[in-house]
């Protein structure tokens, strides 16, 4: 009940912020949609829609990292979150009460991104519903990712962190916008011991069918999230401490 | 019965020693309002006996129970509403008090029939649709009360409750704390001193982490040989102050 309660607020304060919703849900579509375009007036296999759906789903992800982590941050330096320390709420009740609702809406985020690539041109198969679980994990991952930002830093710091530099790091560093191995060297070798890129890569894998390359990538994903979610969940608890000296 | 017994509470940080050698006992149903000029260690006590922090050295009992031990018990039946204005601004009047009846473990129903029973007392029905971010100051403030009382604590901690209201904002909480008490334990911090002398059954002032003195409004008068309450604390605290 506990949980429920605390998720329930959470997924109302999340949902009643509009730009939340404009930038969650409508910046991954313009982009998949101005990319499209831009497909369809040039003869080279740029941005076929394929190829660019996963990286846009894990792109449209880091957007949850800033809902997250606004929240937390926010909740952090309030009254409201003094109230809630002298509940009987234990560190679990709180990470669990701002994870459980965010899955869903990444989730959901996901399958609108996929509707709108259907919408033009992605061929309708069962790949698609299992590229959608694949990037569960991802979604989890940029969630402990707000939840540790959220943690340790404040809302505007947050809002530079997660709006700003995430963003950018997972559209640079997963290979939306352009195949890795065209720039190579080091820049190669950074994106690929980060999960960004590694996540991109199991969404296509399982969308083109190449069911025997998810694995490889995901285990990059899901060890990422466990790490960071563990770190979270230990900085929340830190920060919870001294927060209240 | 005793709510709440200090046993030498200790607070440091790090050179600082923010509550010295705390001795303190609250009777149930009691109003105690705790006072001190800013930095006299009010804060810091409260904080310990929430279960906020923990305690350099000494214990404190809240209804027998160590709140270096047994702080999720303790949790279970305490409440507070602290200084600034404690709700959560994007849910309505309704909703901030069903999601601390939850997180008390209370079940749909009991929320709902707590929270109508609450909405009642604290005369909110005709804001229970609007968002707390929309509301007055003062009905911010109702809110905040009533969501520390819907979880029916044995325990409350009233912390600058009429701070920043104007006077008819104030003197409806007033009536409001007056309703309270003698149902229920309640800790008062406040910078008003007519509120604490108005109310409080007896009070204690805090000076520099002690304890200086502690008794009803006329004893504390009359051990600083003054006649108005004012003039007692002003002695009391610059006493110790230089």
């Amino acid at each position: 009940m506990r949980i429920a309660s605390f998720a329930l607020r959470n997924s109302k304060e999340i949902l009643r912020d509009k730009l939340n919703l404009v930038f969650g849900l409508g910046f991954p579509i313009i982009v998949l949609l101005l990319l499209s375009a831009i497909q369809a007036n040039i003869s080279v296999q740029l941005f076929a829609i394929d190829h660019l759906t996963p990286g846009i789903s894990v792109f449209g992800l880091s957007f949850i990292s800033l809902f997250s982590g606004m929240l937390i941050a926010k909740d952090r330096t309030s009254s409201f979150m003094l109230r809630l320390y002298i509940s009987p709420m234990k560190s679990s009740d709180f990470i669990l009460g701002y994870t459980l609702p965010l899955l869903p809406m990444a989730v959901m985020q996901i399958i609108i991104c996929f509707i709108a690539a259907i919408a033009l041109g992605l061929t309708i198969s069962i790949n698609i519903l299992i590229t959608i679980i694949v990037l569960i994990p991802a979604a989890v991952l940029f969630i402990a990712i707000g939840l540790l930002c959220g943690s340790i830093f404040n809302d505007k710091q947050v809002g530079g962190i997660c709006g700003a530099l995430l963003t950018n790091l997972t559209a640079w560093l997963s290979g939306t916008w352009f195949d890795l191995s065209l720039v190579g060297g080091t820049f190669k070798s950074i994106a690929e011991l980060l999960p960004f890129s590694h996540a991109v890569d199991a969404g296509r894998a399982a969308l083109s069918g190449n069911f025997n390359m998810i694995f490889s990538h995901l285990v990059w994903v899901i060890g990422y999230a466990v790490v960071i979610l563990g770190l979270a969940i230990y900085a929340f608890t830190i920060k919870a401490k001294s927060d209240n000296k | 019965m005793t709510a709440i017994k200090t046993l030498n509470l200790t607070k440091k940080f790090k050179d600082k020693t923010a509550v010295k050698n705390l001795n303190l006992e609250i009777k149930e149903n009691e109003l105690f309002s705790l006072l001190g000029v800013n930095g006299a260690g009010k804060t810091t006590t409260i904080k310990m006996l929430s279960c906020l922090i923990k305690p350099t050295d000494g214990d404190a009992y809240i209804f027998d129970k160590s709140i270096v031990k047994d702080d999720y018990d303790i949790k279970q039946f305490i409440n507070v509403s602290p200084q600034e204005t404690a709700v959560a601004p994007n849910l309505t009047v309704e909703e901030n008090l069903q999601l601390i009846a939850g997180i008390y473990g209370n079940n749909k129903e009991a929320s709902r029939k707590k929270v109508s029973n609450i909405m009642n007392s604290f005369s909110l029905n005709e804001v229970a649709k609007d968002r707390a971010n929309k509301l007055s100051g003062g009905y911010q403030r109702r809110l905040s009360i009533a969501m520390a009382l819907i979880s029916e604590p044995k325990l409350l901690f009233l912390d600058e409750p009429t701070l920043g209201l104007d006077v008819l904002a104030r003197r409806e909480l007033w009536k409001i704390i007056k309703k309270l008490k003698q149902n229920i334990t309640i800790i008062l911090t406040t910078h008003y001193l007519e509120e604490s002398v108005a109310f409080s059954d007896r009070i204690g002032i805090m000076v520099k982490g002690e304890l200086k003195i502690i008794g009803t409004a006329d004893e504390i008068m009359k051990k600083a040989g003054k006649d108005n309450f004012e003039d007692a604390f002003i002695a009391l605290s610059e006493s110790e102050a230089v």
